[in-house]
């Protein structure tokens, strides 16, 4: 068991969710299953691989220039409403789950 | 009018010499998903407000006499990850139950603008996360084939849309096979473009490096059809690339004679059931009789893939998933008392177990002390793995694989093995992690009568290899 109860917890409180006690347990056992199989990737010596996060700098891109030139077609000019118009207010709170015409409304945010 | 045997060609050709009009086709279509799609279960919602106003303005294009646009008059469906400007959009998710987008996904408005008729949005798992569609929060779909069996996953509610005519096409998303294997189960063709072909403005995010968005269709005609309609740069997405886009359809019918067509042994191992090795075999022999040089090759670290995949997706996953808070749109848990309670009851009662499952597993991936040895490690396999595609591509013009290594399971099979369900994404997950283009078509069946598929892969942007490959296959068959 790589993955106790006490980690689940940890990584649960990191990621914003509660859990059920029963949902706590299962996940102790999937989350050891999964990474079970995952550890295999150990069998690879990677000591000289550089790691590769994305694959759109490889294409579309001047491979002669680096960082933000590299990406040069892909930037546009900083300017308020630069792509397109910002929502209305009223647009923008239509989904909100509470809102008060003005702003979203939420719980108390400081616990005491 | 067969919709069975309907095209993209056939609709528009309909409407435009006015043998029926684009209202009448569209009201055809949603007959026929009134009647099959409470046994199938393919679509979520429903747009008949929006299908009749583009309906009725291809039918106004065509009486008079104006040429209609490439896909005029022709009825879609969109997976319910793209959102729609004004229909709702829920990602199969219960966090999103009653969201309406205030603006339009680029690859839909790009359908719309070329005259399709959008009836309505697919079911899917859970945030695209599912192999079987079982995932989704509101029901699974069943495989129109035979209906005891799943749809694959996760854009099972587009594959069999198309697969039971309720759309002559429809759009879905593959984060690690989510368009290619449910086309396999359900006897479809259906295409991954190379990453930044076509834009993700409008998709709800699963894992950004990873998420493609591309057609289903009959015929591999229709899905280049889509894609040419689709492709192209988007100021909207950083990461759509700025090349130009080939006439996909132009090139279909060049013979493939004298191509190179690689076939990894990696594919071709352990778990691959029988039947679907013998068959996917001879779709290999006949690509050989129609002038093919069959060559083998290796991809050394395709047992590594599916390790590194869920890594990398659930990492991107955690991260992307955590804008649903229950404050600016979607479900909100109505008993908290402080802001902290109030996201976490969100989450817990919002999200379904698999997407739990993932973001914990990405949160794990991404914690102090795990970095390393996990995120850090599966970014590494992945440059191994997209070193292991560009030294075959020096070798090879297409790579041939099975696309799934079996047919339709039944529902309710591996719904309670996590890691056997991800083991079903075994040959589609590397296309993803290196951001090159797949397509699955159908090669065959089972005793069962359980559709086959051929994966065909491509070098990055050259979607028209895998199109003339699996369109000289589909000719040829």
């Amino acid at each position: 068991m790589k993955v106790t109860e006490k980690d689940v917890a940890y990584v649960a409180d990191l990621a914003n969710l509660e859990l059920t006690d029963d949902e706590r347990t299962r996940m102790v056992r999937d989350l050891n299953s999964i990474l079970g199989h995952i550890d295999r990737l150990n069998e690879l010596d990677t000591s000289n691989v550089e790691p590769m996060a994305q694959v759109s700098d490889r294409y579309g891109v001047d491979p002669s220039k680096h960082g933000g030139a590299r990406f040069a077609y892909a930037s546009r000019e900083d300017v308020v409403e630069g792509l397109r118009k910002s929502l209305p207010q009223d647009e923008a709170l239509a989904n909100a789950p509470d809102a008060d015409g003005t702003f979203f409304r939420v719980p108390k945010v400081i616990e005491r | 009018m067969d919709l069975k045997l309907l095209t993209i060609d056939g609709a528009r050709s309909a409407v435009q010499e006015r043998k029926t009009s684009a209202v009448a086709l569209a009201e055809m279509f949603y007959l026929k998903i009134e009647k099959d799609d409470p046994q199938i279960g393919a679509y979520l919602t429903q747009c008949k407000d929006r299908a009749m106003a583009k309906a009725i303005e291809m039918d106004a294009l065509a009486a008079k006499g104006d040429k209609l646009p490439p896909l005029g008059g022709v009825p879609v469906a969109i997976k319910d990850v793209m959102v729609t400007r004004g229909v709702r959009t829920t990602a199969g998710s219960k966090i999103l139950g009653n969201y309406v987008p205030p603006y339009d996904c680029t690859a839909v408005a790009r359908l719309e603008a070329a005259g399709a008729v959008v009836l309505g949005k697919t079911n899917c798992d859970e945030f695209a996360m599912g192999s079987s569609n079982e995932n989704s929060a509101f029901r699974p779909v069943h495989n129109p084939r035979d209906l005891s069996r799943v749809p694959g996953g996760s854009s099972g509610g587009s594959a069999a849309a198309v697969a039971a005519d309720m759309a002559v096409v429809t759009l879905g998303s593959d984060t690690g096979g989510s368009i290619r294997q449910p086309a396999s189960f359900c006897g479809v063709v259906g295409l991954k473009p190379t990453y930044g072909r076509v834009s993700r403005y409008g998709l709800i995010a699963f894992a950004s490096s990873l998420d493609h968005i591309g057609p289903f269709g009959k015929t591999v005609k229709d899905v280049a059809t889509v894609l040419g309609v689709i492709a192209g740069r988007d100021p909207m997405d950083a990461t759509s690339a700025d090349l130009p886009v080939p006439d996909y359809v132009a090139q279909l019918d060049k013979p493939i004679r004298g191509f190179k067509i690689g076939v990894a042994k990696e594919y071709l191992g352990e778990g691959l059931d029988p039947e679907v090795r013998a068959t996917v075999a001879k779709a290999i022999e006949k690509l050989g009789k129609l002038g093919c040089e069959i060559v083998e090759i290796s991809l050394p670290h395709t047992e590594y893939a599916i390790s590194a995949y869920y890594i990398i997706a659930t990492a991107e996953a955690s991260s992307n998933l955590a804008r649903f808070d229950g404050v600016r749109y979607g479900y909100r848990a109505g008993d908290a008392r402080t802001l902290s309670e109030m996201y976490r009851r969100t989450r817990d009662q919002g999200f379904g177990a698999e997407v739990k499952r993932r973001i914990m597993l990405g949160t794990y991936a991404l914690s102090a002390g795990y970095y390393d040895a996990y995120y850090l490690k599966a970014q590494k396999v992945r440059t191994l793995l997209t070193q292991d595609f560009d030294e075959a591509f020096k070798k090879v013009d297409a790579i041939v694989t099975p696309t799934s290594p079996t047919a339709a399971f039944k529902l309710g099979e591996k719904v309670d093995d996590p890691l056997a369900m991800y083991l079903a994404d075994i040959y589609t997950v590397t296309a993803n992690i290196a951001g090159i283009p797949g397509i699955s078509v159908p090669c065959g069946e089972t005793k069962e009568k359980l559709p086959i598929g051929m994966q065909v892969f491509g070098k990055h942007f050259d979607e028209s290899a895998v199109l003339r490959v699996a369109a000289a296959y589909e000719r040829g068959s």
